[in-house]
C-alpha cells in the first residue's frame, strides 16, 4: 500500500472537516498550481483552541495530514499548537511516503498561519521569529 | 463491486494466452537455437508466433523482432533511425510533446548528443496533422516518431496521412502503437509505417514481451549484444512462453476486433455522456478520434489522487493523469501539452475499459464518480473560492 492504515483512515474519514463561520483565526497555505491548498479555521477561548476545522484541496496525504493536525491541536493551548511539528504529524500517521512529506509541512504551516491570523486580528503582540517560515513560498514549492 | 478500469496501464491475461504459456513451458522448453528435435520444436513454435503476429499487422515474418516490451522497441527504433541518420549527416527528429516517456527520454538523450528535436504542438484536442508534420520536415530530418494513440487521453493520430508525407519525403516513420494494437485496426503497409512498437500486456497478453516491427530496408542497431537471435538484432534466448502467449492474445483480439470495438465504444460513450454532466468537467482529447476504451476527464477544484483513492475504496481501479501516484508531484505532461492549466491538470481521471467490462460496471462508475467529485469539492477550499467567484472557473 502507498499509505499506512492511519493515513487511509484520516483520508477516508477526515476529522474536523468543514468551514467555520465565526472563526477567530484562519490560515491558508499552499497553492492550487502545485496541487495542495489547506485552509484551517480556529476558535480560541481563554488561550485554548476550543474548536478547529479545515478544508483541503489535495492528495490523500494532504487531507490526512490536515485531519491529523486538527486532532492534535484541538483542546490545546495556543502555545502547544505552535509547538506542533510536521514530524509529529508524520509520526502520528505512522509515516508518509518521502515525496509526501511536504504535505505534513503544509499542515504545520496551516496551524501557524491560523494562529498568526488570530494574533493579528486581536492585536496580540508576538515574537515574529515564530512565524518566519509560515508563508508558504510558491517558488520554493514547485 | 470490483471494476477494473485501468486497461491502458495493463490488462489481465486472457485464458487462451495463459493456457498457451503453460503449454509452452511444459512442451516447448527447448532452445530454438539448438539443433536437436526438442530445440527445433521450440523453433517451430517461435516461427508460428512470428507468423501470427506478422499476419495481424500485415507485415512479413522477417520484419518482426521480439523485444522485452514497448519501451525496448521504442528505444531501439528511435536510436537505430538516429544512428542511420547520423551516418548521413542528418540530426533532426520530429515528434510530439505528449509522447510516452520511452520516446521522450530517448529523444532527450539524443538531444544531449547533438540532435535537434522538433516537438509538435498537439493542440487542445490532442491531435497533430500531417500538414504540420510536413511543415516541420527539413533536409536533415532523420526520423518522424509519433504515437498511434495517446496513453493518457486516447486520441488517435492521423497515422496513415503522416506516414504518407514521410514516405513522400523518404523520411523513416516510427509509431509507438502500444495503446492501439489489439484495439483498433493497424496495417503497417496501408498506414505507411516503417517502425512500430507494441507491447503484449496491453491486449491481454503477458507482461515483459513486445515487438519491434521494422520494415525491410530499415536498419536496426543493437541495444543488446550477444547471440544471433532475432536475425542478429536482439540477443538473448527467446522467451517462448511469453512470445507465444502474446501471439495467441493478439490473434484473439484481432479476430474479434470489430465486435469488441463496437461494444467497448458504446460503453465508452456512456461514460463520456454521464461524466460530462458533472459541472465544470471536461473531456480531454478529441471526442471522435479516440480509442474505443480510453476516457480522460478533468474535474475542476479537486485533485486526482484523492479521487483515485476514494474510487479504489469503492472497488473501482482507475488512474490519474496526474503523475502524483507514480512518484512525481508534477501534473501530467500530456494534459499540460493540451494547454490545461496546472491546477486543472491536477484533477484528472483516466478510465480505460475494454471488452471484459460490462454495462453494469460502467453504470456503477457513472454513479460513484459524481458522488466522490461532489464530496471532494465540498471539502476543497479551491472549489469554495470558485463557487464564490473569488477564483475564475477555467472549465
Amino acid at each position: 500500500m502507498l499509505y499506512s492504515e492511519k493515513v487511509m483512515d484520516h483520508f477516508q474519514n477526515p476529522r474536523n472537516v468543514g468551514k467555520m463561520e465565526d472563526a477567530d483565526g484562519i490560515g491558508e497555505v499552499g497553492n492550487a498550481k502545485c496541487g495542495d491548498i489547506m485552509k484551517m479555521y480556529i476558535k480560541v477561548e481563554d488561550g485554548i483552541i476550543s474548536d478547529v476545522k479545515f478544508n483541503t484541496f489535495g492528495c490523500g496525504s494532504a487531507i490526512a495530514t490536515s485531519s491529523m493536525a486538527t486532532e492534535m491541536i484541538k483542546g490545546k493551548s495556543i502555545d502547544e499548537a505552535l509547538q506542533l511539528s510536521n514530524k509529529a504529524v508524520v509520526e502520528a500517521l505512522d509515516g508518509l511516503p518521502t515525496n509526501k512529506i511536504h504535505c505534513s509541512v503544509l499542515a504545520e504551516e496551516a496551524v501557524k498561519a491560523a494562529v498568526k491570523d488570530y494574533y493579528d486580528k486581536n492585536n496580540i503582540a508576538y515574537d515574529k521569529e515564530l512565524f518566519k517560515d509560515d508563508v508558504h513560498n510558491m517558488n520554493e514549492h514547485k | 463491486m470490483q471494476v477494473y478500469a485501468d486497461n491502458a496501464a495493463t490488462t489481465r491475461i486472457s485464458d487462451a494466452a495463459k493456457q498457451e504459456m503453460i503449454l509452452c513451458m511444459d512442451e516447448f522448453y527447448g532452445n530454438p537455437s539448438s539443433l536437436h528435435t526438442i530445440g527445433q520444436k521450440a523453433a517451430e513454435k517461435l516461427f508460428e508466433a512470428r507468423k501470427t503476429i506478422a499476419q495481424c499487422l500485415n507485415a512479413d515474418v522477417k520484419e518482426i523482432y521480439f523485444t522485452s516490451g514497448g519501451s525496448e522497441a521504442d528505444n531501439q527504433a528511435v536510436l537505430s533511425a538516429a544512428e542511420t541518420g547520423k551516418l548521413k549527416g542528418k540530426k533532426h527528429i520530429i515528434s510530439t510533446a505528449f509522447e510516452h516517456h520511452a520516446i521522450l527520454h530517448t529523444l532527450k538523450k539524443l538531444e544531449r548528443e547533438g540532435f535537434e528535436i522538433t516537438y509538435l504542438d498537439v493542440h487542445e484536442n490532442g491531435l497533430v496533422t500531417a500538414e504540420e508534420v510536413k511543415a516541420a520536415m527539413r533536409e536533415d530530418t532523420a526520423l518522424v516518431t509519433i504515437m498511434y494513440a495517446n496513453n493518457e487521453i486516447g486520441t488517435i493520430q492521423p497515422i496513415r496521412e503522416i506516414g504518407a508525407v514521410c514516405r513522400e519525403k523518404g523520411i523513416p516513420f516510427h509509431t509507438d502503437a502500444v495503446q492501439a494494437i489489439g484495439h483498433v485496426k493497424v496495417d503497417v503497409q496501408a498506414d505507411n509505417i516503417d517502425f512500430l512498437s507494441l507491447s503484449a500486456h496491453k491486449f491481454h497478453g503477458p507482461k515483459g514481451v513486445g515487438v519491434l516491427y521494422a520494415r525491410k530496408g530499415m536498419r536496426l542497431f543493437n541495444l543488446i549484444e550477444g547471440g544471433a537471435q532475432e536475425r542478429g538484432r536482439r540477443a538473448g534466448t527467446e522467451n517462448i512462453p511469453a512470445i507465444s502467449g502474446m501471439a495467441v492474445a493478439l490473434k484473439d483480439v484481432c479476430d474479434h476486433m470489430e465486435e469488441n470495438e463496437k461494444k467497448v465504444s458504446a460503453l465508452r460513450d456512456i461514460l463520456i455522456e454521464e461524466l460530462s454532466k458533472i459541472p465544470h468537467s471536461v473531456l480531454n482529447g478529441d471526442r471522435e478520434q479516440r480509442l474505443p476504451g480510453t476516457v480522460n476527464f478533468c474535474f475542476e477544484g479537486i485533485e486526482g489522487e484523492s479521487l483515485l483513492l476514494l474510487l479504489d475504496a469503492k472497488g473501482i481501479a482507475a488512474s490519474s493523469g496526474s503523475a502524483c501516484t507514480s512518484g512525481s508531484l508534477d501534473p501530467s505532461h500530456v494534459l499540460l501539452a493540451l494547454g490545461r492549466p496546472h491546477e486543472v491538470a491536477h484533477g484528472s481521471l483516466r478510465l480505460s475499459i475494454d471488452h471484459y467490462n460490462t454495462e453494469e460496471e460502467i453504470r456503477y462508475i457513472t454513479e460513484k464518480v459524481p458522488e466522490i467529485v461532489d464530496y471532494l469539492r465540498n471539502i476543497s477550499p479551491v472549489w469554495e473560492e470558485l463557487e464564490k467567484g473569488e477564483r475564475a472557473h477555467v472549465i
